[in-house]
């Protein structure tokens, strides 16, 4: 067992709401791990856990090798948290919250912690009461980033940055995957998961429902297809795989599962092609599908089937 | 007017919003005012009794200093007046400055204000309805309490002055904290300037009406809490002085809007003070981090507790002389002498100050669940800070305060009183009446640590615990209640010193309560989840 966190079957339970419902997640040394899910889902309820705020119902979880709840003390001064909804100390300065998270932490590197400062355009001098919520979001992320910890627990640490900063955000942690740290990043911005993030989780009511690296995901969801046929474009809308099909003008438009690209392509060729787009699908489709599978009604079934495959194909 | 529009709105809105905390607030100033006529009336039933303290109150300037002279020896309700002015006025100030600041700077800093502001509202709307609420609130007070007080028996003339010399009182700090909440950026800051000048009027009030004949006796007419009594209610009634407070929050008024055009939404005028870059080498743990939250607080505390005990020291000699009818006077003189009056009140002051220690503790430990649903609980345990040493910190300062509180008003008061009878033994009595008060104060603190460790919720339950147990003690004889309700309250078991024989095992049983609860608390706080 050398992950860095393992999670299986976790349920945890606030009166009649079950807030976590058999979840499972698995992150590995040294990578950075998107855990993405729509409001409410549960994301913030199993870092809790893997912080040992929460008491787990049921289930197992391991964290850096020992147990979040029992061990929580010694694992945090091996980790560094980032709460979604940073609150300060009102009259504590912002230079002050980060080196005391540091210090009860065991330690942050000055050199570090001046040069993250001055990376995100901080005033440390501020008090707590005086900062915007982008800033509170900011004190914590120095005093996360400048810790040593080995492992980075983020939840949704950007929802108050400008796109700038968003920027030197992604470049920090782009740094940290370099010299070896494990981030688990819990967030809603897809392009941010998609351009960091070397596995993916996603949750949804409790539950994962995919899980695996980003290419293995795309495996599972669909290509868009445009092209413009030399012949008429005969029995192509009929074609396992093939979603919302449409011909305009010789050019045929449509949805293809990607595990079916290939007989698409083959019997296009044989029809005659003069150009061809292709486009992979993006992690937004890749999420909104779950939203449509909740929408329509039929849902979990292939979700979780299609855990299984990622699952079984990253093994 | 545009920069008026939406008054009315922004007015019927904030009316809504206090509708339970604004008639809850005027119900008791209103019945602290009948009720005390009502004791006063039956404590000195007689114009001899009552010129007796009014002559002895006005002779002893701690009492002076606290509550002001009594004007008119011979009137009831100039009589009732004593203490009972100065706190109806502090109660409407209070009232005044939390009203104006909840509804001008508090709402800008939370963003509402920015949400109200981008509709039809205009800019000086909020600081306007702010202070019509705030209008209404005294005038409502002054009628409340003029009828209160004619109804527990006072002339009416008399009753209408002192209900207007409260809501003026109370009109004056209105005005005050709506100035503050101009200047500074954050509500916090702005109530706590409001209350440091309360507490700098009052001070300029005592040191005016303690001050002998050639002393500056004109330091009175500086503070609004002055005016208040120098309005002398059933003592002459000055109707005049009402047009001097008005004249006072017109002139604060015109202030605040003058404010309220120079600057931007969000912005103060006085610069916020900036903190350091780096935190001191000794900000380090989760206990020091607990100090630098508290000290303030306990400093606070600290001072109340030092002008308390020299206010004890100060009256205790004269405590003799005090008792109103001669019957009375000769009842006690005969059970114990002067001397056991003189104890008798300082055992009575020192239980109450056991109470107010206790409320320092509730206050202290109770922090933990504001830290808790203030979301800043959550990122401190998350680092190296076991739920142990976390919850350790309050509870600490809260019982080591709590012991030093008590020991300084021990202390101030006996030096006080030993200087002023020439009799150094009652610095030691005075000192050890009051660490016998230690054990029972720190059981409340244990009551709050258990309630916060099951639940969060339950620590606010500490102060309806203490107030059910200041009840017990104030009313339980007058009740008849059963003993073993009596003993209920850790009060009850605190010997009454000075003056009385004591045994040790009450307070080692209140010590081991302590730390049963204690010890529960924190156990039952590492077991439960932390709330978000």
């Amino acid at each position: 067992m050398n992950e860095v966190i393992s999670v299986s079957g976790l349920v945890k339970t606030f009166g009649r709401t079950r807030a976590l419902d058999g979840l499972d997640l698995t992150v590995r040394p040294g990578e950075v791990h998107g855990f993405l899910g729509p409001n409410g889902a549960g994301k913030s309820t199993t870092i809790r856990v893997l912080l040992g705020l929460l008491r787990a119902d049921a289930g197992s979880s391991r964290l850096l090798g020992g147990d979040p709840w029992r061990d929580a003390t010694t694992l945090h001064r091996r980790l560094a948290y980032v709460p979604g909804d940073v609150t300060l100390w009102p009259n504590l300065s912002g230079g002050e919250v980060i080196d005391l998270l540091g210090r009860l932490r065991g330690g942050l590197d000055p050199r570090r912690r001046d040069e993250l400062l001055e990376r995100f355009e901080l005033d440390p001098k501020k008090k707590g009461r005086a900062y915007s919520k982008g800033n509170r979001q900011k004190v914590a992320l120095v005093a996360a980033l400048a810790s040593d910890a080995e492992l980075l627990i983020l939840d949704e640490p950007t929802s108050g940055l400008d796109p700038l900063m968003e920027e030197v955000f992604q470049e920090c942690v782009r740094d940290e995957r370099g010299s070896g740290r494990t981030v688990l990043l819990s967030s809603h911005i897809l392009s941010e998961v998609e351009a960091l993030c070397d596995r993916v989780t996603i949750i949804r009511k409790g539950r994962t429902v995919e899980t695996g690296t980003l290419s293995e995901l795309r495996h599972l969801t669909r290509t868009s297809i445009r092209a413009e046929l030399a012949g008429p474009p005969d029995g192509l809308a009929d074609l396992p795989g093939v979603h919302d099909p449409e011909v305009k003008d010789g050019t045929f438009k449509c949805e293809v599962e990607t595990a079916r690209l290939d007989t698409l392509l083959r019997r296009l060729t044989e029809i005659g092609v003069r150009g061809l787009t292709s486009q992979p699908p993006t992690l937004e489709e890749l999420f909104l599908r779950h939203y449509q599978d909740d929408l329509n009604g039929k849902g979990a079934s292939t979700g979780s089937s299609g855990a299984r495959d990622a699952k079984a194909g990253s093994r | 007017m545009t920069a008026l529009a939406g008054t009315g709105a922004l007015t019927r809105l904030a009316l809504r919003r206090d509708r339970i905390m604004l008639p809850v607030w005027l119900y008791l100033i209103v019945f602290m005012a009948a009720s005390t006529v009502s004791s006063t009336k039956g404590l000195y039933p007689d114009v001899a009794s009552r010129a007796e303290l009014a002559s002895n109150t006005n002779d002893t300037p701690a009492l002076v200093a606290l509550y002001g002279r009594v004007y008119d020896p011979t009137s009831l309700g100039a009589v009732s007046m004593l203490k009972l002015n100065v706190l109806a006025a502090v109660a409407a100030a209070a009232l005044s400055i939390v009203l104006v600041v909840r509804h001008t700077r508090a709402d800008e800093e939370s963003g509402r204000q920015e949400l109200v502001g981008a509709t039809a509202v205009g800019r000086r709307a909020p600081l306007t309805s702010a202070l019509t609420v705030v209008l209404s609130a005294n005038l409502t007070l002054a009628v409340l309490c003029a009828l209160g007080l004619t109804i527990a028996g006072l002339p009416a003339a008399g009753s209408a002055a002192a209900g207007l010399a409260w809501g003026g009182v109370g009109m004056a700090f209105g005005a005050i904290a709506a100035v503050f909440a101009q200047l500074t950026a954050h509500a916090r800051t702005a109530t706590g300037y409001s209350f440091a000048a309360l507490g700098a009027f009052y001070l300029i009030r005592a040191m005016g009406d303690a001050s002998g004949a050639g002393g500056p006796r004109w330091l009175s007419w500086l503070s609004p809490i002055g005016w208040g009594q120098q309005f002398r209610p059933y003592a002459g009634n000055r109707w005049w002085v009402l047009l001097i407070m008005v004249a006072f929050a017109a002139v604060m008024t015109v202030v605040a809007y003058s404010l309220v055009s120079r600057r931007d939404l969000g912005a103060g005028v006085l610069p916020d003070r900036e903190g350091p870059a780096a935190a001191a080498p000794r900000l380090r743990g989760a206990i020091s981090l607990w100090w630098r939250l508290q000290r303030g607080s306990l400093l606070g505390w600290a001072i109340a507790f030092m002008v308390l005990g020299a206010a004890l020291g100060g009256i205790a000699s004269n405590v003799g002389d005090m008792v109103g009818s001669q019957q009375a006077h000769d009842l006690i003189t005969k059970l114990g002498g002067e001397k056991g009056i003189t104890d008798a009140f300082l055992a009575a002051e020192m239980g109450f100050s056991a109470i107010f220690a206790a409320a320092f503790g509730v206050q202290a430990v109770g922090r933990l669940r504001a830290e808790e649903t203030g979301q800043r609980t959550e990122p401190a345990l998350a680092t190296g800070v076991s739920r142990w040493r976390w919850a350790a910190g309050p509870v600490l300062i809260a019982l080591f305060g709590g012991a030093v509180l008590l020991l300084l008003a021990g202390a101030v008061s006996g030096a006080v009183y030993a200087s002023q009878s020439g009799d150094g033994a009652q610095f030691g009595r005075l000192v050890g009446a009051s660490l016998v008060q230690i054990p029972a104060a720190w059981v409340m603190v244990g009551v709050v640590v258990l309630g916060y460790g099951l639940l969060p919720r339950l620590a606010s339950l500490g102060w309806a615990v203490l107030v059910v147990f200041l009840l017990i003690g104030e009313m339980g004889p007058l009740l008849k209640l059963p003993g073993w309700v009596m003993d209920v309250s850790p009060f009850a078991h605190t010997p009454k010193l000075p003056g009385t024989t004591w045994s040790v095992t009450p307070l080692l049983w209140m010590l081991a309560i302590t730390a049963v609860l204690v010890g529960a608390g924190l156990w039952a706080f590492r077991r439960r989840d932390i709330t978000s």
